[in-house]
């Protein structure tokens, strides 16, 4: 009987949250790497804040963080490091402010990746999920703001979602620490693979290009076999992206 | 990898890329947008299409306009300077109260029973501890008010808006429209907002923000500003009207430093900076009730604290400089009466004195300092009794103490108010120097950013001190 009682409590995300330690700025000896990217003013810092312990600064404007944050959190005896990247719309244009996160998300080869989105405003916040779920297997969406997309009356079928995206997704209010101890739980969850994702693939893209990507994605995976993101090496040089070829030329991609 | 692999990945891609042609790019993009509109549709479901974002849109409709827009900025920034003005009063002469007139005497009597040497007493007591106690009485009670309302419009999030509204003007300039938010961030700590002068893209219009960004006046001169206006404007004008007739002055002086700041972009476009004004998008994001109490205590103990650390720690060793040079004599004179002597004849020209000139070269590392230094100079140039000897900060419970020192060390109306138009218009401090060199890793235009504020400053109050003397 205790048993199970015990049992049913273990998986239960509040119990769990019990085994959550802020860390602050103490960021050694991590076991994984979690980067927080999304749009501008999603509130990456806020939910940045909740998870660590921190006081990044936070504020109402698209922009606000320019530079990338540190901290950590400890959970089940496993430790976090969290990184605040500043918002970026795409991973394709090429603005200053935008380059620290993509640099990161391509080069800095996070565990996972914890998306965050604006609930209210999703199709436009999509854009940059499916750019950045091109490049990596693990990751996480967080539907954010879902107090104020409750005030617009917009109601999201996340089973839907996550099942369409090939990855989990957690809604919170990350002001209200709505959330994030589910968020917490499906991070830890993804990082030790006792969730694997299935991410979608971009799929409306023109017969020409599709068959142009084919062909030099087997050739890029012939020559390195195990690059997890070889189609969305392709999609950039076939942009002729230059950062992309010196990336490939030093070998910091593989 | 062997080199040539690669190659034939990048001959490969270079070919195909000939095959498909100019449209890669919009092609992967309405790609893009197909699939996020398919899966935004199969899970988004609105129930009120009409009533998304009604209220936002009547707000911005009223902030953003035509004929209310600009009131509506000046109002807010009225109020809040009103606010700060009135409200740090009181804690600001408690903690004098507090600080010099209760624990400077216990620490100087303690000094004297353990019998401290005069020059380690002075030193300590009279040098770093007026300095920081002076520091913390007049900085930290508009800092506490006037942080936390900026914050809270902050997360508001009207800080676009006022983008927004300016956008035309700062095309006007040639200047790019983002340089709205980084003034703004300005009016906190211009550190701060050459920092954020990374979220505008063309590295042209990004000199342009960084090199303007210290006409906002930021918290270290607000103090100075409040102050000054009390005493001197408030006082040309009957009692009942004094805190409006101060509260005008400060703003006028805020919004002057906003003319300069659009003044300056516009010659930077005109001369050296030339170049295409370039477009971007704002979002104006939703109106969000600020967490009204979670806000108040992180503005206090982030923005606040950190500020009022940083300036006690520049004013420790500052006040230690101003005790030194005001002991260490040269002949018969001091360092620092020398030096204010030599001054004397420029800074009349300026219509200030020597003493407001050594006061800014001392007060370098930190805006803060100024008044403090100001007063303990006048103290001691000018021998008013009272004053508790060489390189003591002075000691004042009220405005009205503070007025009578500077109007006995021969301050005008015109000394006061060439004062505030230079504290508005000198180099920025020695932070923000170092700042504009890490983010733009130049000498030159660090050297430009820190020099063609001071040139302004000496010929504004140059052409104002002239004309002054010329009517009255």
């Amino acid at each position: 009987m205790g048993n199970k009682v015990n049992s049913t409590c273990e998986t239960c995300p509040q119990y769990n949250a019990k085994g959550l330690k802020k860390l602050g700025l103490n960021t050694e000896n991590v076991d994984f790497v979690v980067a927080l990217a999304g749009n501008p003013n999603t509130g990456k810092s806020t939910v940045f804040n909740a998870l660590t312990g921190l006081r990044q600064h936070t504020g109402n404007w698209p922009g606000k963080t320019v530079t990338r944050a540190e901290g950590a959190f400890e959970y089940n005896s496993q430790k976090f490091k969290l990184i605040d990247l500043p918002g970026t719309y795409s991973l394709l244009s090429t603005s200053q402010d935008e380059e620290v996160a993509r640099n990161f998300i391509l080069f800095g080869k996070p565990d996972v990746t914890v998306i965050v989105v604006d609930a209210s405003r999703l199709e436009r916040n999509l854009n940059l999920v499916l750019q950045i779920l091109e490049i990596t297997d693990k990751a996480v969406l967080c539907l954010n703001l879902m107090d104020e997309a409750k005030r617009n009356n917009i109601k999201i079928d996340t089973r839907t979602l996550a099942r369409d995206l090939g990855i989990p997704v957690v809604p919170t209010s990350a002001r209200f620490n709505e959330g994030i101890p589910d968020l917490i739980q499906t991070i830890n969850e993804v990082a030790t693979g006792k969730i694997i994702c299935k991410p979608h693939r971009i799929k409306n893209v023109p017969k020409n290009i599709e068959n142009a990507v084919k062909t030099l994605t087997n050739e890029i995976e012939q020559q390195y076999p195990s690059i997890p993101n070889s189609r969305w090496i392709a999609f950039r040089l076939l942009e002729g992206d230059t950062h992309i070829i010196e990336a490939l030329k030093t070998g910091e991609l593989v | 990898m062997s080199k040539n692999s690669i190659e034939n990945i990048i001959a490969l891609s270079s070919d195909l890329r000939w095959q498909i042609g100019d449209d890669f790019h919009d092609g992967l993009a309405e790609g893009i947008y197909a699939d996020a509109s398919e899966i935004a549709g199969a899970a988004v479901s609105a129930d009120d299409q009409k009533k998304r974002f009604r209220l936002d849109a009547k707000i911005d409709k009223i902030v953003t306009s035509k004929t209310w827009g600009f009131p509506i900025m000046f109002l807010i920034l009225g109020v809040i300077l009103w606010l700060t003005i009135i409200g740090a009063n009181y804690p600001s002469s408690m903690l004098a109260q507090l600080l010099l007139d209760t624990i400077h005497p216990l620490l100087k009597n303690g000094a004297a029973s353990v019998g401290m040497p005069w020059w380690l007493d002075g030193f300590l007591i009279d040098g770093v501890y007026l300095a920081v106690a002076w520091v913390i009485a007049v900085m930290l009670p508009p800092m506490a008010i006037f942080f936390p309302l900026f914050t809270l419009l902050e997360d508001f999030g009207y800080l676009p808006r006022v983008a927004f509204n300016l956008d035309y003007m700062f095309k006007k300039s040639g200047a790019h429209g983002k340089q709205a938010l980084t003034m703004s961030m300005g009016f906190g700590c211009n550190a701060a907002g050459v920092v954020a002068t990374r979220i505008i893209d063309s590295p042209r219009e990004r000199l342009i923000a960084i090199i303007t960004n210290n006409f906002s006046l930021c918290n270290g001169r607000w103090p100075t500003q409040i102050l000054i206006a009390t005493i001197f404007i408030g006082a040309v004008v009957p009692p009942s009207f004094s805190s409006i007739a101060s509260l005008s002055a400060v703003i006028g002086i805020a919004i002057l430093g906003i003319f300069f700041m659009f003044f300056t972009s516009w010659a930077l476009t005109k001369t050296v900076l030339k170049g295409e004004v370039s477009t971007f998008n704002l979002e104006l994001p939703p109106y969000r009730p600020p967490r009204f109490w979670k806000t108040i205590y992180t503005s206090l103990i982030d923005r606040t604290l950190i500020v009022l650390w940083r300036a006690i720690l520049f004013a420790a060793p500052a006040g230690a400089v101003i005790w030194l040079i005001s002991n260490i004599y040269i002949g018969n004179e001091s360092i620092a009466s020398w030096t204010i002597n030599t001054l004397d004849g420029f800074g009349f020209l300026l219509g200030l004195n020597g003493v407001i000139l050594l006061a800014y070269i001392v007060a370098i590392p930190a805006n803060e300092i100024v008044i403090p230094t100001i007063l303990m100079l006048t103290v001691m140039v000018s021998g008013i009794p009272g004053g508790e000897g060489a390189g003591v900060m002075f000691e004042l419970d009220s405005v009205t103490a503070t007025g009578d020192i500077l109007r006995a060390g021969g301050w005008t109306l015109l000394t006061a108010i060439n004062l505030m138009l230079f504290s508005l218009l000198h180099n920025p401090c020695s932070t923000t120097i170092y700042t504009i060199y890490k983010e733009t890793k130049s000498i030159k235009w660090t050297t430009v950013a820190s020099i063609l504020p001071v040139i302004m400053g000496f010929v504004i109050t140059f052409l104002v001190a002239q004309i002054w003397r010329l009517v009255f």
